[in-house]
């Protein structure tokens, strides 16, 4: 508490003015709709997953007209989302709540600031980066990369753990073990990847961040 | 007497016929009653009955009627005969409706119709057609004090309906708080930006409306008289005074800003701290430019501190919220915005509420970008650098914003005069000689609007936190001064609209004052009644109570110090009727005798009969209705019952009290209407007065030798109907334990 006191205490300046107000606008899907929130709380009270974040959409839109950039794109809650849609069904004010925060923890996580370790983030990351290399998700270098996230040590246990799970899918014949080398892709690789470079371009572009 | 002719018509419809012996009423009409001619009919209120009343009344010489079918509210067309008395007993909702069903019930179902007959014939022999007083000199002009939007809308609005108005504003020139606005909240679709106030235009159609005469800087020296014969001496700047001569008043003074000054935790009385009127001078000053501070800087952030002095807990600021601020304020930040989308606007709110339409207006600011926080500002520092400390009630947190202005929002404080608590006590020192209250009394009246020449006080009564007298509900305009009607923020908070509306409606009350003024109508609630209270100032004892207990200030005394009725300020609620102590005052088709004759009228069982017998004086305007819809929605009560409509329960005389004891009945219960702070009595003090009194009966019972439970005072709402009936029935069993009244047979 003490930490967050003194930062307040040098962030006074830019406390209830327009600037971070204004760079949400700018850079988060949907960032013009949070001024039109009225604080009524009814997101807060609908979210099903409402008592385990650390900020509900309520608070987060406040903090940001507050101007407390460094705690919302820090916060958890974001990522909590599980884009169930009842808040934005319950919006008295029609905003689109579940998109304003899928919008934020991206600009968090491209900004590096969204929290280190998160699982949500973590999973995030790992599905993208096992999506790009062949434009498909190969589902068994997914499920080790997960094992191994937290180094070998525990990535060996989680293995032996879900030992028997995997015997089973392979008797099943839904896992291949030859998706270790190599695995399937796409038909055009290339292609592919130009799409994905010209989407980041085009977002990059939009967001001023290019 | 020689003229009087007395009928009873008794109506055999609505199934009365089919539960009741009507031949036994006739009987009962005829013998006891002693009525001259008896008719039944199978549906009296049908044409073909209206018409055999009519023939009667036309060629039989009939002057008096007891019609003896539905209550006194239903049917009111049907049987109304202008030149006749007419008394209604009331079988239907009154008995078949209300005793229970069955043979068992018969007996007790039967006597209690041949009592209301009974009732009914003994009241019309009391009766007198009120003759009315016709004033063709009546004036009907309207005088209008202040010329603010309410007096002004209220001016227009009566002058376009073809009256003269007088309007009295003590500034330089018409157009009130509103003048200082640079713009107002808009009134209509989309509600999203800013408006012109449009005083101008309406201070210039007022210049040259043919039927309005403007008085400017003066004020009101003198009001006296009573509706359709006010004589106001206005009285100018220059000492001039004119005398006008109007019918009624329409108070409009509006209100004035709590004073900032005394809010210095909120910064109040410093530099770069404003309310929002000082606000509407800074943009006024700017004229669509940058808004800039005293010192000449311009304004880049701007604090808006939303309840400042208002919604006050604590007993030291205005306890109310005033409603207008919360839509004022966004107004004002969006005077910033437009200018300059950068500037930093805040709008600091506990609970936003913007009446009306303007939840639009919220929205149109916030897409403005004027941001909203909840929370509640602490404490404000003003100076070069402004600096609000708050809580922010969202984040839960003590947080503090910077800003180079801040505005508080300050709360509406009604120009309503003299407090007459205040003037009353010191009123009384004064008249005791006291040469100190005296000079406190004449500089206590110079601070009055009005300046009635009335004797209960230079102004009239106020309400908590000091309005100007008016029902919030029932009936807004209204106030114990008739003829005299409050309007706009002098009788409760409110914004431009709202004081627009309530301003036509003012003027409404105020024509419909002067009409019926010089029909000698009285006013609201009994707006078609003829009837006016007489004395008998031979038998009067000057004891005062009728002039210090008229909710109305109706009565004045005169040299002689016996009281002096002014007829045109009178409601006629009778309440001077059951103030009097020698019973010298009666309106003539409602008196001491009317109820009087009706209570000695019912047939009282002996104590063997174990029949008690228990009197209801109901108020006519909830109670009486309440007992009515009982009946509709057949909801049963004790058939041991006999209820009585009353005026207001502050017309109930003790004198009934103790006739109905001594003539044997078992108990006495009043209902009237809630009193109180929250009161619904049509005429303000009535039931307040009657619980007063009977407060005091209780040495009366004790002298008796009865129980203080043989009288009871309840207090009913209209929609109580299934409530009057359960107390009704629980009076029943409490009086059952208590067992009869000993003063049986000696009546």
């Amino acid at each position: 508490m003490t930490t967050n006191a003194n930062s307040a205490n040098q962030n006074a300046l830019a406390r209830y003015k327009n600037n971070f107000l204004k760079e949400v606008e700018a850079n988060v899907e949907d960032g013009h709709m949070v001024k039109m929130c009225m604080q009524c709380g009814v997101c807060a009270g609908s979210c099903p997953l409402g008592p385990a974040w650390q900020h509900s959409p309520q608070k987060i839109f406040m903090m940001i007209r507050a101007g407390k950039r460094e705690e919302v794109l820090g916060s958890d809650s974001m990522w909590m989302c599980t884009s169930c849609y009842n808040c934005i069904v319950r919006c008295p004010r029609q905003l689109p709540i579940t998109h304003i925060m899928h919008g934020l923890a991206n600009y968090a996580h491209r900004l590096d600031l969204a929290p280190k370790g998160q699982p949500t983030r973590e999973i995030a990351k790992l599905f993208w980066d096992n999506l790009v290399k062949t434009g498909r998700v190969n589902e068994l270098k997914f499920s080790l990369a997960m094992y191994f996230k937290d180094g070998f040590g525990q990535g060996v246990k989680n293995a032996m753990a879900m030992q028997a799970t995997g015997l089973g899918l392979l008797k099943a014949k839904r896992l291949n073990p030859m998706e270790l080398v190599g695995g399937h892709k796409c038909k055009d690789i290339g292609g592919f990847r130009k799409m994905v470079a010209k989407a980041r371009e085009i977002e990059d572009r939009r967001r001023g961040l290019a | 007497m020689a003229d009087n002719k007395f009928a009873a018509y008794i109506c055999s419809g609505c199934g009365i016929g089919d539960v009741l012996n009507v031949g036994a009423l006739e009987k009962i009409a005829q013998k006891e009653g002693k009525m001259a001619m008896v008719k039944s009919h199978p549906f009296l209120c049908n044409a073909e009955g209206v018409q055999m009343i009519r023939d009667d009344v036309a060629n039989e010489g009939v002057t008096h009627l007891c019609i003896a079918a539905c209550s006194r509210r239903a049917k009111a067309e049907a049987f109304s005969f202008p030149t006749a008395a007419v008394a209604r007993a009331n079988l239907r909702e009154g008995v078949i409706w209300v005793v229970a069903e069955g043979s068992d019930h018969d007996e007790i179902r039967q006597e209690m119709a041949e009592d209301y007959v009974r009732m009914g014939c003994a009241e019309v022999k009391k009766m007198i057609v009120p003759g009315g007083n016709v004033k063709e000199s009546s004036s009907k002009r309207i005088l209008v004090v202040g010329g603010g939007i309410s007096g002004m809308t209220a001016a227009l609005a009566a002058a376009d309906a073809g009256y003269e108005v007088v309007i009295v504003e003590k500034s330089a020139a018409l157009g009130g708080f509103a003048r200082n606005l640079l713009k107002r909240v808009p009134f209509s679709g989309p509600y999203a930006e800013p408006q012109a106030t449009g005083v101008e235009e309406m201070a210039a159609r007022i210049g040259t409306h043919p039927r309005i005469k403007a008085h400017l800087n003066s004020t009101v020296a003198k009001t006296a008289g009573a509706p359709g014969r006010f004589q106001i001496s206005v009285a100018q700047e220059s000492g001039a005074v004119t005398e006008e001569t109007v019918g009624a008043v329409v108070q409009a003074t509006g209100f004035t800003t709590y004073d900032i000054a005394r809010l210095p935790e909120l910064g109040g009385g410093q530099a770069n701290v404003v309310d929002q009127a000082g606000l509407e001078a800074m943009a006024k000053q700017a004229n669509g430019g940058a808004i800039k501070r005293a010192d000449g800087k311009e304004v880049k952030s701007v604090v808006f501190v939303q309840c400042a002095g208002q919604r006050d807990t604590t007993g030291t600021h205005l306890a109310y919220c005033s409603g207008h601020c919360c839509a004022t304020s966004i107004k004002q930040a969006m005077y910033f915005k437009d200018q300059n989308p950068d500037i930093d606007t805040v709008v600091m709110y506990q609970d936003l509420r913007v009446p009306g339409m303007g939840e639009d207006f919220y929205r149109s600011a916030q897409q403005k970008g004027v941001i909203f926080t909840k929370g509640k500002a602490g404490k404000v520092s003003g100076g070069d650098n402004c600096k609000v400390e708050f809580r922010d009630l969202i984040l839960d947190e003590d947080t503090a914003a910077d800003a180079d202005l801040v505005v508080l929002a300050t709360g509406q404080v009604p120009n309503a005069g003299v407090d007459l608590d205040v003037w009353t006590e010191i009123n009384t020192k004064a008249e005791g000689g006291d040469e100190a209250a005296k000079q406190q009394r004449r500089d206590l009246e110079a601070t009055s609007v009005l300046k009635l020449a009335y004797r209960q006080g230079p102004d009239m009564p106020q309400f908590k936190y000091g309005f100007a007298d008016s029902h919030f509900i029932c009936f807004p305009y209204e106030t114990r001064r008739t003829g005299i009607y409050a309007t706009g923020p002098v009788r409760r908070p409110m914004d431009m609209l709202q004081a627009q509306e309530d301003a036509t409606g003012a003027a409404l009350k105020a024509i419909q004052a002067v009409e019926n003024a010089q029909q000698g109508r009285a006013a609201h609630p009994r707006a078609w009644d003829l009837s006016f209270p007489k004395a008998r100032l031979e038998g009067c004892t000057q004891c005062k109570r009728c002039t210090v207990e008229c909710p109305f200030g109706a009565i004045d005394e005169d040299e002689k110090r016996f009281p002096l009725f002014n007829e045109e300020r009178c409601r006629r609620c009778g309440t001077c009727m059951g103030a009097c102590p020698v019973r010298v005052i009666s309106f003539e088709n409602y008196s001491c005798d009317t109820v009087g004759s009706q209570i000695k009228a019912v047939n009282v069982p002996d104590e063997f009969e174990e029949k008690p017998r228990i009197l209801i004086l109901a108020c006519e305007n909830d109670a009486y209705p309440a007992l009515d819809m009982a009946g509709i929605q057949r909801i049963t009560y004790s058939a041991f019952v006999r209820a009585i409509p009353v005026r207001c329960l502050g017309s109930v005389n003790t004198i009934w009290i103790t006739d109905a004891l001594n003539s044997g009945y078992d108990g006495v219960m009043m209902m009237g209407c809630k009193k109180g702070d929250d009161y619904q009595c049509h005429f303000v003090k009535g039931s307040e007065m009657a619980h007063y009194r009977m407060s005091k009966i209780g040495d009366t019972l004790k002298q008796l030798g009865l129980e203080p439970e043989r009288v009871q005072t309840q207090e009913v709402a209209i929609t109580d109907n299934a409530r009057v009936a359960r107390l009704i029935n629980e009076y029943v069993e409490q009086i059952n334990e208590i067992g009869p009244s000993p003063m049986k047979g000696f009546g």
